[in-house]
């Protein structure tokens, strides 16, 4: 505990400490020598490509991946071209980019994914230079070719290459370069002797760093930020300039008097941090420079590499990982000899009181007085969060929990969920997982990410641990952890697909949420077609094993699923796959045994294609539906003749179908037709009136003749034929004719409607004629649905026009 | 505007605002000006949840209806086409995208599927080559409308006509979704009750979904202890007889589509300024929104329309005593409060006067002869009253010919009444409507009798007398003014579909398996188990809450007969109701129809 700021080093106002994190546990000959090195940020994997011992033309580099404690996690000899650069993606793939352009995507054990190429010019000007970079889009990838151009990938995942203008002036590499991310654009800042350009995707643009003094003729060193905010250069006169990224602002100049330069510079600023401050690396010295003038220096015993971080600077050597950062603020007022602040007051009352001295309340009387318990209380859980040792951190926590009981009213959430955290934490910086997270970056990745980390890394029972131990809730945390696993599972080849489905089976049974499909689907790819389908029948859900039982044309299971589904729209889209894939015959006969997919693809045919409706009925034998087929084309039809012949073969399927009465219907129809189409010859336009209608229309133009006809042939009901002679009669106020038709014999009807016939329409007449409003009125309501329309709408008008008066 | 939606057992505002959170947000996605391209029959049901002006907010600058051809033109970066994912409006789409002109300033696309995207509008969108056009395709899950404070509509015109005719099955899809959705935001609904081929499926579709939605349980307090869903088809019965509360006749002689009726305007012209009156008629119909947010329309919409005379002159009387307070009004504070109050009392006034005109509107019809002998017809039907003749009014009426419509619906009842007609008869009905309306509509009596609406008779015996008397369907003495049964939602006859729900209610269905035997498919009841915690404790006295779901449709006066029940004192139940859609016999027939075009 005394010497918890033995390893602290000033600088202007705060204090620089570097931690030993891991001693490496791997074992390397020559160190970091003669390699080329990839270290992912947030305490991600070290990706190493050694070159052979001794130069030979058999001889080929190794490729070696391992945890940040050094622990093997694979290790191949290297038998693609010459690679330029190694980089890590944000999901922890390792990606190599070799001088010919091309990009090799590996996992983390080495087992090769996929690759891409930075573009065909590339090929023939090889790649000088190239970097891997982080942004919002996800992982890029920037090259700078023997033709001195530079080329960008925003997004390897989301291929689009983006070619970058000439730099005037530049000849092969340039002195250094970096990749910045400013208002969601990408962009080379690139520096060329002392000219500082910016280039973006349309123009190239020289910038001038505000004050860089003047000595330098050139800058031969630069490094971005973590956050993409700052910018740190290093010229030739040893000067190190620190500004904003964007060239605006000048935050310091510090002279190094080291005039060599530097082999690997990087930011070390945690968040919130008032000082800026970049670590510089050279071949046996290693630099802390902020502010003031001074630095803290360190030797180097060994060949190393800075690994940048959000809150600090890991450095990875041959046999040591190091993290060298900012001493927090909580930690300083805790720790700084001789403080006073809260917590460190809180820190020696719970120390007193471990041994039972009466000291402990007297400290705890001076917090007290000042009315600073809760921010002693908050200092300490704050500071445990930014310890490394275990110890440490229990020892700040333990006082922080003592003064937590003079509280009445402290909310616990902070103290409890940094606990938890430690937790987490600590269970990853473990040497066996090898994450060497901060509290700082564990909050800035969150837990989802974290438990992904763990699942690359094939650290399942891990990361179920700590899902179950932070309660995620089970979607995200505990069952997408064991999808991950069965994933992995399913591609074990020496397995039986048996075993396999058995075991997925069962340790998933239970876990809530699981997609089976995506399970599924990963066996497929992987050729298990067997094993995909077995293991769809775990899938709840059917939207989700339709697509691929498609894919792997199991279009009858397929079929059955999405109809269990109930989805009509999944059912669609395997209907119309099935169309395409079979033939005709085959395609009806699965309908056929399929009767909600037979009924929505008739549906489709209704609206879609007249003609296989037709064939579906016919294959069905349904010989109603095929007459109500005909009935209903015979009316799109314009010639009568088609028409006929339309309604012939629907009387033909009616007869068939054994529904006399539609047969018969449609015959009677036919006779209509004919009968019609006779008149039209004498100019009788009836052609598409119903029966009824072309009773009405002979009677009232003096076809009275063709009319009895009509009735008689068509057995129209005596009193309908009454009531329709009567209204036409009327209507046409043809009352001989009237008279004569009710005396021809008794009417079925009465006479009543007679009378009613006259009576209103004399009245109406009259109150027309006087074009009273109200009289009208007193006539329509008497109207029945008897009288004829013709009247009725007489008497509306005039109504309307008595109104406006 | 939607304040009305909240005032109920059941806030159907969250439902309405879940529903303008997604279109705000989808609306955000395409950024900068935009023109929305509405499928004509989305835009009322859409005025139910937003209105133009929450669209303009979003930067909605113009409004085009779909159709063939080019898009008119409008100076805008986005076009969103808001469509039901139907091939034909594809097609349509595809013929904007590719006739746009690609000399103008490009325009970003973007199609909004409403209620749900359809892989195979996409297929279809691809096989034109239009696909990549589109910038966002997105979804918006519209299934259930609120339409009221308790009631909640799919606005689905075809449902009953896709499952009982072309047994497709789209429309329960959605219902389920729906009802997935109303869980999600309202709590798991405990237990489900159902009668029905539909209802068993969709019921089935609910419990599958639930499995799959396993793990992403919501933690709410259930609302809605239970859920009854029944299928339009056990009750073919009560749509086809005439409405007679209030709304329904509103409905039945003007039709309400959205929640607003079109109303002949001579009647509401003398409310406009007196110095005009006469000048020019309106020519336009007057359209009303009818819901509960209007004070006085809430309380007369469900009454007997014989009641709605004695109800307006109450009303009057209050209004008018209110102004009267005006000469108590003596001191300052006292006129202050009175003028306070004006604006509320100005609306009342107004809504009175609405009111009065609506209903002389609908006397003038319901005194009406025709009227009269019509209900008379439809009353003896519904008593048993020779239903196995061929029925002398109906004839008349075809040879007067009434609108088809009217014939079918009266045809439609005495089928139904007499569990099918005598083939004698019926072919006989049949003959007379092919003569006198034409034969094209042998497609539609077709479609009837597929749907059971119309049918031989099978069986000699008739079970609608036994279904009649064991549900107590027809009541001798229905009070109309001052109700105590339902049955006076139609004059005596008491709808089975809502006496089937009183009845679950108390004394549950064991009491009548025989008559829901005789009523077609299943009925069931499922259990939904709850997460740990969030079992309800009823407090004493406290009423449950029943969502009754009718797939196929559900009338006015079946709506107001259930809140009669949930306003009982002694009910024990409170209802939500949720429906495919609000209809009645003419735009139930109506959607049944099948008119083939004329060449």
């Amino acid at each position: 505990m005394a010497f918890i700021t033995a390893n602290w080093n000033p600088l202007g106002e705060a204090f620089y400490r570097k931690i030993e994190l891991y001693e490496m546990g791997w074992s390397l000959r020559d160190g970091l020598k003669e390699c080329l090195v990839a270290a992912a940020p947030y305490g991600g994997p070290i990706a190493l490509l050694r070159q052979p011992q001794r130069p030979s033309s058999s001889a080929r580099p190794q490729l070696e991946i391992y945890s940040s404690s050094g622990a093997n996690m694979a290790s191949f000899p290297w038998k693609s071209g010459p690679v330029r650069q190694l980089g890590w993606t944000v999901c922890d793939d390792l990606l190599c980019i070799q001088e010919d352009g091309t990009v090799l995507i590996y996992d983390l054990f080495g087992a090769f994914k996929r690759h891409f190429s930075m573009g065909n010019e590339v090929v023939q000007n090889q790649v000088l230079e190239a970097k891997v970079f982080h942004s919002p889009y996800g992982t890029g990838v920037a090259i700078v070719t023997g033709a001195s151009r530079f080329t960008l990938a925003t997004n390897i995942d989301d291929l689009k290459l983006r070619r970058l203008p000439e730099v005037p002036g530049l000849q092969g590499a340039p002195s250094c370069w970096a990749v910045l991310t400013q208002d969601r654009q990408t962009k080379v800042l690139l520096a060329n002797g002392a000219d500082l350009y910016i280039l973006d995707n349309t123009s190239c643009t020289p910038v001038t760093p505000p004050g860089l003094s003047p000595q330098a003729c050139s800058i031969v060193n630069m490094a971005v930020s973590f956050s993409y905010k700052y910018l740190a250069l290093f010229t030739d006169s040893g000067h190190l300039w620190m500004g904003s990224a964007n060239l605006k602002d000048k935050l310091s100049e510090v002279d190094t008097k080291v005039r060599t330069p530097p082999k690997q510079m990087v930011w070390c600023r945690r968040p919130k941090s008032q000082q800026p401050s970049v670590v510089i690396m050279w071949d046996r010295l290693l630099l802390v420079a902020g502010e003031c003038t001074d630095t803290i220096q360190y030797t180097l015993d060994e060949e190393s590499v800075c690994v940048a971080e959000l809150d600090g600077v890991r450095i990875v050597g041959g046999s040591r990982h190091e993290l060298l950062q900012e001493v927090p603020s909580a930690c300083q007022d805790i720790f700084k000899i001789a403080s006073m602040a809260p917590g460190a007051l809180l820190l020696e009352a719970h120390k007193e009181y471990e041994k039972s001295s009466q000291k402990a309340d007297e400290y705890l009387r001076e917090i007290k007085e000042q009315s600073v318990l809760g921010e002693a209380v908050r200092q300490c859980v704050e500071a445990a969060g930014y310890e490394h040792e275990p110890e440490t951190q229990k020892t700040l926590l333990r006082a922080a929990s003592f003064g937590k009981c003079f509280l009445s009213n402290y909310p616990p959430e902070p103290f409890v969920s940094m606990c938890r955290d430690l937790k987490v934490l600590n269970s990853v910086r473990e040497y066996t997982v090898g994450i060497p997270l901060t509290h700082t970056q564990y909050k800035q990745m969150t837990v989802q990410v974290l438990i992904d980390r763990l699942v690359y890394r094939k650290l399942y029972p891990l990361a179920i641990e700590i899902c179950r131990y932070l309660k995620t809730p089970e979607y995200q945390g505990v069952s997408r952890v064991l999808k991950h696993w069965a994933c992995c599972k399913v591609q074990q080849k020496e397995e039986p697909d048996e075993s396999i489905a058995h075991a997925v089976s069962v340790k998933l049974g239970e876990a809530a949420g699981i997609s089976y499909s995506e399970i599924a689907a990963r066996a497929y790819e992987c050729g298990r077609t067997e094993l995909a389908i077995k293991l769809l029948e775990f899938e709840p859900r059917s939207g989700e094993q339709v697509p691929l039982l498609l894919k792997m044309k199991r279009s009858q299971l397929a079929l059955s699923k999405a109809i269990e589904s109930g989805d009509t729209d999944l059912v669609y889209t395997v209907v119309t796959y099935l169309k395409n894939e079979m033939n005709r015959g085959d395609f009806f006969m699965t309908l056929r045994n399929q009767p909600v997919a037979l009924s929505l693809y008739r549906q489709f045919c209704k609206h879609q294609e007249q003609d296989t409706l037709k064939d579906l009925f016919n294959q069905d034998d349904d010989h109603q539906e095929l007459g109500n087929f005909y009935v209903k084309a015979s009316y799109k039809e314009k010639k009568l003749e088609a028409r006929l012949s339309l309604l012939q073969s629907a009387v033909d399927e009616y007869n068939k179908a054994k529904n006399e009465f539609a047969a018969k219907a449609t015959e009677e129809e036919m006779k209509l037709l004919r009968f019609q189409r006779r008149l039209d010859e004498k100019g009788e336009a009836l052609l598409g009136l119903s029966l009824q209608e072309t009773l009405h229309a002979l009677l009232t133009s003096n076809f009275h003749k063709q009319a009895e006809q009509l009735y008689r042939d068509f057995r129209v009901p005596d009193k309908r034929y009454w009531w329709l002679k009567l209204t036409a009669l009327a209507e046409k106020d043809d009352w001989e004719e009237m008279e004569k038709f009710a005396k021809s014999k008794k009417s079925p009807i009465g006479y009543l409607p007679f009378v009613e016939v006259f009576c209103l329409c004399g009245a109406a007449e009259a109150a027309i004629e006087r074009r009273s409003e109200g009289e009208i009125s007193t006539v329509l309501s008497r109207c029945s649905p008897t009288t004829d329309r013709a009247l009725l709408e007489r008497l509306n008008r005039a109504r309307s026009t008595a109104a406006k008066k | 505007m939607s304040a009305h939606l909240s005032y109920g057992r059941v806030n159907l505002n969250i439902l309405r605002e879940a529903a303008r959170k997604e279109l705000r947000e989808f609306l955000d996605k395409c950024a900068g000006s935009k023109a929305i391209v509405w499928d004509e029959y989305l835009t009322g049901p859409f005025g139910l949840i937003a209105q133009y002006s929450l669209l303009k907010e979003h930067e909605v600058e113009k409004m085009f209806t779909l159709k063939g051809g080019r898009l008119p033109a409008a100076d805008v970066k986005n076009i969103i086409f808001f469509v039901r994912p139907r091939l034909e409006l594809m097609d349509i789409i595809a013929e904007n995208v590719i006739s746009e002109d690609k000399m103008l300033s490009p325009r970003d696309f973007h199609i909004l599927f409403v209620p749900r995207r359809s892989m195979l509008c996409e297929q279809r969108l691809k096989e034109q080559g239009v696909l990549g056009s589109f910038i966002n395709i997105d979804e918006y899950i519209l299934d259930l409308i609120p339409y009221d404070g308790d009631l909640l509509s799919m606005e689905s015109e075809g449902a009953f006509r896709e499952c009982y005719l072309e047994s497709d099955q789209t429309s329960l899809y959605h219902t389920a979704k729906g009802l997935m959705t109303l869980q999600a935001l309202y709590g798991t609904i405990p237990q489900i009750f159902g009668k029905g081929e539909c209802a068993r499926h969709v019921a089935n579709m609910m419990l599958r979904m639930k499995r799959e939605f396993a793990g992403s349980q919501t933690q709410i307090l259930p609302v809605f202890d239970s859920l009854l869903l029944l299928d339009r088809n056990i009750d073919l019965l009560t749509p086809l007889a005439t409405q007679l509360t209030y709304e329904g006749l509103i409905d039945e002689v003007y039709g309400i589509t959205n929640g607003y009726a079109k109303l002949p305007p001579e009647k509401f012209a003398a409310q406009k300024k007196q110095g005009e009156v006469g000048k020019d008629l309106p020519t336009e119909p007057k359209k009303m929104q009818l819901n509960s947010a209007e004070e006085l329309y809430a309380e007369i919409r469900d009454k007997n329309f014989n009641a709605i005379g004695a109800a307006l002159s109450k009303k009057a009387k209050i209004i008018s005593a209110a102004f009267e307070e005006r000469h108590n009004a003596k001191t300052v504070g006292e006129i202050k409060q009175f003028v306070s109050q004006l604006p509320h009392m100005q609306a009342a006034r107004s809504s009175l006067a609405n009111h009065t005109s609506i209903a002389e509107l609908i006397k003038d019809i319901t005194t009406s002869e025709a009227f009269f002998d019509n209900l008379t017809v439809e009353q003896e039907f519904m008593t048993g009253v020779d239903t196995d003749k061929v029925n002398t009014y109906i004839e008349d009426c075809i040879a007067q010919k009434d609108p088809l419509i009217k014939i079918l619906r009266l045809v439609c009842m005495q089928s139904v009444c007499n569990n099918g007609l005598k083939q004698k008869i019926l072919d006989y009905y049949k003959r007379e409507i092919l003569q006198t309306y034409g034969y094209e509509h042998m497609l539609t009596l077709n479609n009837l009798e597929k749907t059971g609406l119309l049918k031989p008779q099978t069986s000699t015996r008739n079970n609608y007398p036994t279904i009649r008397k064991t549900l107590k369907l027809w009541m001798e003495d229905a009070n109309e003014q001052n109700p105590n049964d339902i049955s006076y939602v139609y004059s005596g006859y008491a709808p089975l579909s809502i006496r089937l729900t009183q009845v679950l209610a108390r004394p549950g269905w064991r009491s009548i398996e025989e008559v829901l035997k005789m009523l077609p498919g299943p009925h069931f009841e499922e259990r939904q188990q709850l997460p740990a915690g969030l079992h309800k404790k009823r407090q004493q006295g406290e009423n449950r809450t029943t969502l009754v779901f009718f797939l196929g449709g559900v009338t006015y006066a079946e709506v107001a007969a259930l809140r009669f029940l949930s306003q009982m004192e002694d009910g024990g139940t409170e209802y939500i109701i949720a429906t495919t859609k609000l209809i009645n016999g003419t735009s139930w027939i109506k959607s049944l129809m099948d008119r083939p075009e004329a060449p």
